[in-house]
């Protein structure tokens, strides 16, 4: 099934239109192409509301796009029905923000893990169980345990479990740490990267979190209302931004510490901040949507969507003045 | 008691001093100190659940008592300790002298009335302004902070807004009767990036600009840097580090702090693994004896585990830790 020259997931022009209450149409998907390789983490960062969720949701058949095609392994998804839909559907898994909302309050871990097995009927669910909890770094009497008795860290490690019963070849994981607390973040950050060096995994990991979707990414995509509107390799998108927004976010993100410290004078002010406020979803002005908030707009940019296109091998932006766009701050290692 | 040095000369405008609250008998925060001069930003950090939330609650005397209550020490605004003062006293002091945001301006604000009707309302109760010229105010705070067409807002209601303008709705609520204090709960966290970094950039002009004492509560390590002067460290219910930012954050001496500035991925390199806190963070009832943080910490003695450690100073800053770094 996995032919190596096949990208694993290929999300190609993808559309969700949700109507609202009100009749208002809301494009949280407008377009959107990407591809995921085998092996790869890809990164999507971007503000609220900008349809990370919606996009992950849309990969898994979560929710039913209104136009594009999504391929795993090459294969379309929207061709497959009854049996072979299942199987494919075992390729990709999800861990969500919420690591209580997740599981089932009444159901034992060990069940909680091995859902998926007894639903796809695979057997030897509990010797899998306990092999998945030393995977994740969770003692095997784990599983007769119920979530409540778990911290938020090892609710997550319990979601991710889950998520790993089937093997799949893609995980998205849509904010899996920001529930977290911040010395817990850390435990999960490096089990996500000793799962991937161990699994091979390839991963879609959404985050608001600039700096953990830095360390986590081999290539990242930044969204803004609906859009991809940059996606380049991890370095060069913090190193060298190649779309205005995307350097806005660099510049708002607060420094290292100690950066911070060596620079801080008596008197400082704070990071620029990029003014104005996200579109109406249900109001999308013409031409392209970062427009109104961003410095190097021309007449051109309120008229015509500028399209997502390489500026370099293997980075896009969607920019009509991609060349001019200044690299402000990128938040730097120590 | 834990104790901060006054970096400024002038007389604080919030000296809290070995505040404890309980709930039901069971401590949720312990011996907690700090005050904070005119114009100054104290930041308060700390994990969730650690205690910071009902800290600004008990400045502001918004406590759910009961279940929680007072246990010790004093909170003296402007001289005055709040932590007995009848609640009518109180009242004109929260509507006046001190402000408070909040993380998720919705509970604040009332769905039911225009933006207007709520700002206007305190400046016609404390200050006796008659409708007009109360409306007349509002729209000038509400171009203070950077609200677009103040009037053309007036008539709005809050879900007409976004999270960012309910934002500044909310300071400009705080702000109107011109406080002396402004407490700010983890203000930014339900805002995006650059929306964050607009609203920390207005609320650190006004404190310029006003000489206004803030109160800045979050788990954001860097928003803490990059803003306050001063930092408060809590972890389970106590301040278990204090001082300026360049000591406190840039050179820490608990072994907690130290930890947490070290883990988080903006100090370290992409791509390889971070230094990691085993363990997790013990909720109150369940705190240990001695040190909180002992049995996540590296460098824990048998000591820690049995003796509450004592604040020592080093220089402009505090800790508590028996085996400091
Ligand atoms: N079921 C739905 N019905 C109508 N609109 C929806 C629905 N789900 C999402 N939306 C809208 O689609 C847009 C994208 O939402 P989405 O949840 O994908 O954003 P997000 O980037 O994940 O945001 P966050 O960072 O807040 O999680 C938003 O405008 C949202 O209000
Ligand atoms: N109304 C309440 N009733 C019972 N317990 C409460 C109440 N409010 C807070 N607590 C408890 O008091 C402790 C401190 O809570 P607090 O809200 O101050 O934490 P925090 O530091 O603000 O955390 P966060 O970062 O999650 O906001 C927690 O253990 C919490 O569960
Ligand atoms: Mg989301
Ligand atoms: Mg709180």
């Amino acid at each position: 099934m996995s032919d190596e020259t096949v990208p694993l997931l290929e999300v190609r022009n993808l559309v969700k239109h949700y109507r609202e209450a009100s009749g208002a149409r809301v494009r949280a998907l407008d377009d959107v192409s990407l591809t995921v390789r085998r092996g790869e983490v890809v990164g999507i960062v971007g503000e609220s509301g900008c349809g990370k969720t919606t996009l992950g949701r849309t990969i898994m058949r979560l929710v039913e796009p209104t136009s594009g095609e999504i391929r795993v392994d090459g294969v379309d998804f929207a061709s497959l029905s009854g049996a072979k839909l299942k199987a494919a559907r075992r390729r990709v898994q999800m861990v969500f923000q919420d690591p209580f909302g997740s599981l089932n309050p009444r159901h034992k871990v060990g069940v909680i893990i091995a859902e998926p097995l007894v639903v796809h009927g695979v057997p030897g669910a509990k010797a899998r169980v306990a092999e998945l909890l030393d995977l994740v770094g969770l003692p095997g009497e784990a599983a007769g345990r119920y979530p409540h008795e778990f911290s938020g860290g090892q609710r997550q490690r319990i979601a991710i479990a889950r998520a790993l019963a089937l093997d799949p070849a893609l995980i998205i994981a849509d904010e899996p740490v920001s529930a977290l607390d911040v010395s817990i973040q850390s435990q999960i950050i490096n089990l996500i990267g000793s799962l991937r060096a161990r699994l091979g995994l390839s991963m879609i990991f959404i985050s608001h979190d600039l700096s953990v979707v830095r360390h986590v990414s081999d290539r990242v995509g930044v969204m803004y209302f609906g859009k991809l509107v940059e996606l380049a390799p991890t370095s060069a998108l913090f190193e060298r931004p190649r779309h205005p927004y995307t350097s806005a976010l660099l510049a708002s993100v607060p420094r290292p510490v100690k950066d911070v410290v060596r620079e801080k004078r008596a008197g400082a002010g704070l990071v620029a901040a990029a003014p104005g406020e996200i579109p109406d979803p249900a109001n999308p002005p013409p031409g392209c949507a970062y427009a109104a908030r961003c410095p190097l707009a021309e007449p051109r940019c309120r008229e015509a969507v500028p399209p997502l296109a390489a500026v370099e091998t293997g980075h896009e932006a969607a920019c009509w003045r991609s060349g001019e766009v200044a690299a402000r701050e990128p938040i730097t290692s120590a | 008691m834990t104790r901060l040095p006054e970096t400024s000369p002038t007389e604080p405008i919030l000296s809290v001093e070995g505040l404890s609250l309980d709930l039901r008998g069971t401590p949720l925060v312990e011996d907690v100190s700090f005050s904070i001069a005119p114009g100054e930003m104290l930041g308060l950090v700390g994990e969730s659940g650690c205690g910071k939330s009902v800290t600004a609650l008990s400045i502001m005397r918004l406590l759910p008592t009961p279940p929680i209550a007072i246990s010790g020490g004093r909170i003296l605004f402007e001289g005055t300790d709040l932590a007995g003062l009848p609640e009518a006293q109180m009242r004109r002091l929260r509507g006046r002298r001190m402000g408070m945001i909040f993380q998720e301006p919705m509970t604040a604000l009332n769905p039911v009335f225009t933006i207007g009707s709520q700002i206007a309302e305190p400046l016609r109760i404390h200050e006796g302004l008659s409708e007009r010229a109360a409306l007349e105010r509002a729209a000038e705070l509400l171009a203070r902070v950077g609200l677009p067409s103040p009037r053309t807002q007036l008539a709005r209601y809050p879900h007409q807004l976004s999270g960012g303008q309910r934002q500044r709705v909310m300071i400009a609520m705080a702000l109107a009767c011109g406080p002396r204090l402004l407490v700010a709960d983890e203000p930014t966290t339900a805002l995006d990036v650059t929306v964050q970094a607009q609203i920390l950039a207005l609320v650190d002009g006004l404190r310029r600009d006003m000489g206004l004492a803030c109160l800045l509560i979050t788990h954001d390590l860097g928003v803490v840097a990059e803003i306050c002067e001063r930092v408060c460290v809590m972890y389970a219910g106590r301040i278990v580090e204090a001082g300026p930012i360049a000591d406190a954050l840039g050179a820490p001496r608990h072994r907690y702090t130290r930890a947490l500035v070290e883990t988080i991925p903006l100090s370290n390199p992409p791509g390889r693994p971070l230094p990691s806190i085993p363990g997790n963070v013990p909720p109150p009832g369940a705190r240990p004896r001695g040190c909180a943080f002992a049995d996540r910490c590296s460098a824990a003695l048998d000591r820690c585990r049995a003796e509450t450690p004592p604040w020592t100073m080093d220089g402009a800053r505090g800790f508590a830790c028996w085996n400091p770094a």
